[in-house]
């Protein structure tokens, strides 16, 4: 709450809390079912006047009404999703921390695995171009392992050279990435 | 008249900047090694001149000075001294003051600890700190002077924002901007690489300590930040996925990538091209964070003032350096490719993924952060991007990260054997799978989420110790013996890793595993919660310094009878009239119990909130390890050794005293 | 080409930039524009008895102001209203959360800017219009429709830019 009433305060006119003892206490417990689901939901939704905390962690003054008007809801048999619902008509989808997915959310909803298939397939490019690195076709595999394994017996602890192989400071004449 | 020295102390360190982006530059291009040797004194000098206006700006905190503007607003007679001297970086003047003293304080760093560098490389990393420099200077003379006089001089201030009264404020700004400033140097070292067309090895080996030590520092205060919000916000949460947050976040997860990769292009000369990018992408972000937090774009936990010409200039700055920089880097990127080859599993190959990772997770936390801005800027209407979204897409791309953490350190470079590892790795594997999934069973039943945190967490850990294992097993000699004499940088590495460890447990069982009540208390009332029995005791007024506060007693005794008493507080702030939970934490190894008075309801009652914290406390202890890690790994012998080498022709000053070791001290 | 990426990225993340510094993070449109304004009875304040439902300004443009006793911009908003409002249209009140029943004597002695401000005690029909800070004022059309929502204190710019074009749209 007191992330709320800093933001509060700091503005010139939110809804600072009426006076002390005016706000009514949360019930406890009084049907822990409900409560429990109230909790869950009001993790996913914005405090609308803190601008940066849940419903469910907020303690300013909006924030207890808007969880009592939830308790009355729900007491009225009404579904999580029809909860939600009511909320997005009267304060749109800021309301929503989970952002619906839909049209305007498909490049947040996207994006993330996009990226990651797109540094996927860079790097398999480069791997790919590193492999092949410099592999004159007549030596085998087999021939470039054991130079390979040569060069591995002495290639950690080197203090003194920056590049651990001699071989590999030479300049190669193909195009990174 | 200190605060017009300190102005006139500012104006001339702009003046020296200037000259310190410009000249040595010139100097470099041209082969002139008068030119070039002004780099040195001209950010000492600077460093001194800031150091002074920055004291004097203290120094009107401390003695009250209300008609310095900035005093006046953000200090109040009552305030506590400690509190006086931590204001100065309290508000925005201040904070940037604190930016300039320490990108100065990193540059005469470089100035004095880089001493047997190339002269021309020094010239060009000091020119392009200095132009940083010019900047920001200019920023802080222009936008956002600190030492602004106030007419008619008010008889008091306003008081220190109270959210900013903690311990955890006084340290966490310094060291998330010497975490911010510090990849300045990285930055710095990249575009000197590209003007010199030098992307080697060498490089990187350079550039190394130097960012290692930055990471070290961010570390530090990306964990000093999420304990603050612990302690101050009320109800215990440690991370809220807040834009300032995430501003502090973006450069870490780019700066974790960096330092890998800086890894595989010191050992083997490779992705040269990659790891410049990423330097200068870690020091962007960390611009990026400045300006997020301070021109007011995202609405977010840390009231700042909304001020779009101040944020205007940022982001013109921000324009420069980082368009600059990266029209360089289209331009001078070497063509060619360097280095050696390596095989589809080998450590580059791992160290490769990791950066995929790392940065797929860096780009979901920048996407989520200014999806909203995108959204609105389009006129598309407003929507928010909170904790569900973050956690859903943050973890499946940090998991994997997670899992190569323990492969990664255990292949070799250029070829690995993979079926070897999985050979040598299996009993790590089983173990760990084997434990996670039973652990939560234990607890409360099947837990898909505690299990892959625990397995994760289990894992790197036999991992490390694994590591410690095949370093040994060739040598003879005294285990203890063996332990000592292996490289800093492999312990480093072995902390951090093992640090990591700590954070994925302490994050996932407090996530997972943390009660709370949120109860009605009438005075001589109890509860009990997790094996402890809280009996509220009343609440009674007792004034603090600058505050009126309401403590109440609750008298805890815990599962094997140990008893104690915490006091929260809600405080009233005289100055502001602002309202603030003080939370009361007794602090353990394997749990925090965190009470929080709510209100009071008449006849000595109050609403309370109770909080059993299961293993937070590792949180932070692993964000420790990984510091020290850092720290460790920056003291490396071979930074120092190569400096030696190199060093031959000019005997050194000291060549002991390697830059990254007295930076991380 | 490759090498230009990531300045591109950057310069499009900077457009981005520059709009977002003009752009108030604190305004939040309501998705209640366009629809009926909710619908309430609810008692005058100050006048014991009495009481206001929309129901009543049916057929007229009518704003609701949504203020506060304890808001200080609110009452610094309701000496300007009336000389910016003249008679055009009628502006009610939605007195949110007056626990301390200062409103009554507050307007008595300050004069009232409304027609009749109703009391919103415990806050639930103010939620129904989406409030988030006060004051906020909506314009009701002769349908009663919500055609705009304003937050913040009405200024004179405000005023001319935002409110009489569209009064004067609704024929008001």
């Amino acid at each position: 709450m007191s992330r709320c009433f800093g933001l509060i305060l700091l503005l010139a006119c939110l809804i600072p809390a009426p006076g002390v003892g005016s706000v009514p206490a949360v019930p406890n417990a009084d049907d822990p079912a409900l409560e429990a689901r109230l909790s869950h939901l009001a993790e996913d939704l914005r405090c609308v006047v803190c601008q940066n905390e849940s419903l469910a962690e907020s303690r300013a003054s909006l924030a207890l009404d808007l969880r009592e008007e939830i308790r009355e809801m729900m007491r009225t048999g009404m579904s999580d999703d029809a909860v939600v619902a009511s909320l997005v008509a009267r304060y749109g989808d800021f309301v929503l921390y989970r952002p619906p997915v839909k049209p305007l959310t498909y490049v947040l909803w996207g994006g993330p695995p996009a990226f990651l298939l797109l540094g996927i397939a860079l790097a398999l490019a480069t791997l790919h171009r590193r492999r092949t690195l410099r592999t004159p076709s007549d030596v085998s595999p087999e021939a470039l392992r054991e130079a390979a394994q040569l060069l591995r017996s002495d290639d950690s602890n080197h203090p003194g050279s920056p590049i651990a192989s001699g071989v590999a400071s030479r300049p190669s004449h193909q195009e990174e990435r | 008249m200190m605060a017009e020295l300190g102005q006139f102390a500012i104006a001339l360190a702009l003046a020296l900047a200037l000259v310190q982006g410009s000249v040595p530059l010139v100097g470099a291009h041209r082969g002139d090694r008068r030119l070039m040797a002004l780099a040195r004194p001209l950010a000492q000098a600077q460093f001194v001149l800031l150091v002074f206006a920055f004291a004097a700006l203290a120094w009107s905190f401390l003695t009250h000075d209300f008609s310095v503007r900035n005093v006046a607003q953000n200090s109040f007679s009552q305030l506590p001294a400690m509190y006086r001297f931590t204001a100065t970086w309290g508000s925005h003047e201040g904070s940037l003051l604190l930016w300039t003293v320490i990108l100065a304080g990193w540059s005469a760093a470089v100035s004095v600890f880089a001493r047997q560098l190339p002269e021309e490389m020094v010239a060009r990393v000091l020119g392009v700190m200095g132009l940083v420099s010019v900047g920001f200077l200019a920023l802080l003379l222009l936008t956002s002077s600190p030492f602004e006089r106030l007419f008619p001089i008010p008889a008091d201030g306003r008081d220190l924002n109270p959210l900013l009264q903690d311990l955890g404020m006084v340290s966490h700004p310094p060291l998330l901007y010497m975490g911010y400033v510090g990849f300045s140097v990285a930055f710095a070292f990249a575009v000197a690489a590209l003007l010199s067309g030098r992307l080697d090895a060498a490089w990187a080996r350079w550039s190394r300590p130097w960012t290692t030590t930055a990471w070290t520092f961010l570390t530090l205060g990306v964990g000093l930040g999420s304990w603050w919000a612990y302690r101050e916000l009320g109800w215990g949460g440690w991370w809220f996925w807040d834009p300032t947050e995430n501003a502090s976040l973006m450069p870490w997860l780019a700066g974790t990538a960096l330092i890998h990769a800086l890894a595989a292009t010191e050992k083997r000369g490779v992705l040269g091209n990659w790891t410049v990018l990423l330097a200068i992408a870690t020091f962007s972000l960390s611009l990026l964070g400045t300006f997020l937090v301070r021109s007011g774009v995202l609405s977010s936990v840390h009231a700042f003032a909304t001020d779009p010409t101040r944020g205007l200039f940022i982001l013109v700055f921000l324009g420069l350096v980082i368009g600059g920089s990266l029209t360089l880097y289209a331009l001078r990127a070497p063509r060619m490719m360097g280095g050696g080859s390596f095989a589809w599993f080998s450590r580059e190959s791992l160290l490769l993924a990791n950066n995929v990772f790392l940065v797929a997770a860096l780009g979901a936390v920048l996407l989520g952060t200014l999806y909203p801005l995108f959204l609105d800027a389009l006129g598309l209407g407003k929507i928010s991007v909170g904790p569900p979204y973050f956690n859903a897409v943050f973890v499946p791309l940090v998991a994997p990260v997670l899992f190569l953490v323990g492969v990664g350190p255990l292949a070799r470079w250029k070829q690995a054997d993979l079926p070897d590892l999985i050979w040598r790795l299996k009993w790590a594997f089983a173990v760990a799978l084997v434990t996670a999934a039973l652990l939560p069973l234990t607890l409360d039943g099947v837990n898909l989420q505690a299990t892959l945190g625990l397995f994760l967490a289990l894992w790197i850990l036999f991992t490390v110790l694994k590591g410690f294992a095949v370093r040994l097993q060739h040598h003879r000699g005294s285990r203890i013996r063996q332990l000592a004499r292996l490289p800093r940088a492999f312990w480093g590495m072995q902390f951090a890793h093992a640090g990591l460890a700590l954070l994925v447990i302490g994050v996932t069982l407090v996530s997972n595993y943390e009660t709370e009540r949120d109860v009605r208390m009438p005075i001589g009332s109890h509860l009990d919660l997790a094996g402890y029995r809280f009996v509220f005791q009343g609440v009674e007024e007792v004034p603090g310094p600058n505050y009126l506060a309401g403590r109440g007693t609750m008298e805890v005794t815990g599962p094997w009878g140990r008893s104690f008493t915490l006091y929260p507080e809600k405080r009233n702030y005289n100055a502001s009239g602002m309202i603030m939970t003080q939370a009361a934490v007794n602090y353990g190894p394997f749990r925090d119990v965190y009470v929080s008075l709510g209100d009071p309801l008449g006849d000595g009652a109050w609403t309370v909130r109770v909080y059993h914290k299961p293993f937070v406390a590792w949180l932070w202890a692993g964000t420790l390890f990984l510091a020290l890690g850092g720290g460790l790994a920056a003291a490396d012998r071979r930074y120092r050794v190569t400096v030696r080498r190199r060093s031959a022709p000019a005997p050194a000053t000291d060549p002991l005293r390697s830059a990254a070791g007295e930076g991380a001290a | 080409m490759r090498r230009w990426a990531p300045l591109l990225v950057f310069v499009a993340l900077g457009v981005f930039l520059y709009f977002g510094l003009y752009l108030n993070p604190k305004e939040v449109p309501s998705p209640l524009v366009g629809r009926p304004a909710p619908d309430f009875t609810l008692p005058v304040v100050g006048r014991p008895g009495e009481t206001f439902s929309p129901a009543e300004v049916r057929g007229e443009v009518w704003l609701l102001n949504i203020w506060a006793p304890w808001c200080s911009v609110c009452l610094e908003e309701h000496k300007h209203l009336p000389r910016m409002v003249g008679d055009r249209v009628p502006v009610y009140g939605l007195t949110w959360k007056d626990l301390d029943r200062e409103a009554a004597p507050m307007l008595a002695r300050n004069g009232s800017p409304y027609v009749a401000a109703v009391d919103d005690r415990d806050g639930r029909i103010a939620i129904r219009f989406g409030v988030t800070v006060t004051p906020e004022t909506f314009v009701i059309d002769r349908d009663g429709m919500i055609r705009m929502k304003h937050v913040g204190a009405i200024t004179p710019a405000v005023w001319q830019t935002k409110f009489e074009p569209l009064l004067k749209e609704l024929g008001a």
